[in-house]
């Protein structure tokens, strides 16, 4: 299912940094454990196609993304993956709508803000985001700006979803709904995950298949070792 | 009054000037203050300070330069002449240029801010969505820093109108041609002729003010919300 071979070294002032990252996931559900500064957004960033290795490839669902030797390296727009990021990155111009039709519209305008779209109307349906449809991300709390997040990487039907840190920017309360909308999600839409987290918590509800990361390298790690595993949903 | 007509033709050919010194100065400003504020490549902060040079070089010096870039011996003036038969000296498309390159620092600075401030994780984000590049220029950046740009070509604008020492080296003072208003506010008090001089100080301090309310209106706030 993911199959990462890739290298990297990179410069930031004097310090050095050097990616290294090999690990293969027969799961739907890829999990990469490790603390800040391990080279997680590197190697996520890598599958989208936001960072270009030096060397090696990526292979994600059956299609090859990238591959040094062979000259392969499709473009992050080619690529038709969702990714989450961790502060959202909403589109604070548009309005909620529009921020969730953004991908369905290829030309050189947003979306109308009145457009009505089946596709788009149904994320906002099922997230719970249709009254506030019209509003700006900059008037809403974390946790709808992170499912509006979730329903603009959704709507263009992805081969696969990137997760970075997806809990990590919400209080505990919020963290428990947001997950078991995700897990709820999961159970609906069969769909390749790869989540990167630091929380322990999140690789036991989420992983199938785990790998830690430190100082640039993945190992693979035990799911049963990580606390609190909950029972799975598949 | 004979010299009352040199007023109008002096905005006339003021307002048509400085408008299309705004545009050239506009659309080179926005594109190289993107390259600079998102390339990475060696001599990026020589390039930005020679580009913004017009800002502080004296007006004449620089129409010093323009003079030796674009007249018959020039450069570029040369080749213009032999090829296309075209000469910018003494001309008004001489008085554009002089005026655009006096302008576009202005615009050029804070685009480039502008386009600085601009989260590149949502450019990203766009990218992944499946949006191509220029797309994603024309949808999410130049949207988010339009409000910068803004500010900065209405100051052009300003500028290119009360252009002097340049336009004055470049396409000298030919009334109902090359002489704008400022030029001909120097020609009348230098003339003595007091009444024209007063109506167009009149003109321009009215100009101006218009250009001021305009900025009003379109700043903060109103630009954002789109």
């Amino acid at each position: 299912m993911l199959d990462i071979a890739i290298q990297k070294t990179l410069h930031t002032g004097k310090r050095r940094f050097e990616l290294n990252v090999q690990l293969q996931s027969a799961s739907q559900h890829t999990v990469l454990f490790g603390q800040s500064g391990a080279g997680k957004s590197l190697t996520l960033k890598a599958i989208a196609g936001l960072m270009t290795p030096d060397s090696g490839h990526i292979r994600l669902g059956g299609r090859l993304l990238f591959s040094q030797p062979g000259g392969v390296n499709l473009t992050p727009q080619a690529r038709q993956l969702g990714y989450l990021f961790q502060d959202y990155a909403l589109f604070p111009h548009l309005t909620v709508r529009q921020n969730v039709a953004f991908g369905l519209v290829h030309g050189w305008l947003n979306p109308r803000t009145r457009a009505q779209h089946d596709e788009v109307e149904h994320w906002l349906y099922t997230f719970g985001l249709a009254a506030m449809a019209q509003q700006l991300p900059g008037e809403l709390s974390g946790g709808q700006r992170q499912r509006v997040a979730l329903a603009r990487a959704l709507v263009a039907k992805p081969g696969a979803l990137l997760l970075d840190e997806p809990f990590a920017a919400l209080d505990p309360a919020l963290r428990h709904d947001m997950r078991q909308t995700l897990l709820a999600l999961l159970a609906q839409v069969q769909i390749p995950l790869v989540l990167i987290t630091h929380d322990e918590q999140d690789v036991a509800l989420f992983g199938q298949q785990v790998f830690e990361l430190r100082d640039g390298q993945a190992h693979a790690a035990n799911l049963a070792t990580f606390p609190e595993a909950p029972p799975r949903h598949d | 009054m004979a010299g009352m007509d040199t007023v109008w033709v002096a905005l006339a050919l003021s307002l048509k000037v400085a408008g299309l010194a705004t545009v050239l100065a506009a659309l080179s400003g926005v594109a190289t203050g993107f390259v600079l504020a998102r390339g990475r490549f060696p001599g990026r902060d020589v390039l930005d300070t020679l580009l913004t040079l017009p800002m502080v070089l004296p007006p004449t010096v620089l129409g010093y330069y323009l003079l030796v870039l674009l007249g018959r011996q020039g450069a570029l003036g040369g080749w213009l002449q032999a090829q296309w038969g075209i000469n910018l000296i003494f001309s008004w498309q001489g008085a554009v240029i002089a005026a655009a390159v006096v302008a576009f620092p202005l615009v050029f600075k804070p685009a480039r801010a502008a386009f600085e401030a601009v989260d590149g994780q949502l450019e990203q984000a766009a990218q992944v969505l499946g949006i191509s590049r220029l797309a994603v220029f024309f949808r999410i950046t130049l949207p988010l820093a339009w409000r910068g740009i803004l500010a900065g070509i209405l100051l052009a604008f300003a500028r290119a109108l009360g252009e002097f020492g340049a336009t004055l080296m470049v396409a000298g003072s030919i009334p109902g041609k090359t002489q704008t208003l400022s030029i001909a506010v120097y020609e009348a008090v230098q003339a003595g002729q007091d009444d024209v001089a007063n109506l167009l100080v009149g003109v321009i301090s009215a100009v101006c003010i218009c250009v001021l309310l305009a900025a009003g209106y379109l700043a903060p706030g109103r630009v954002a919300q789109r």
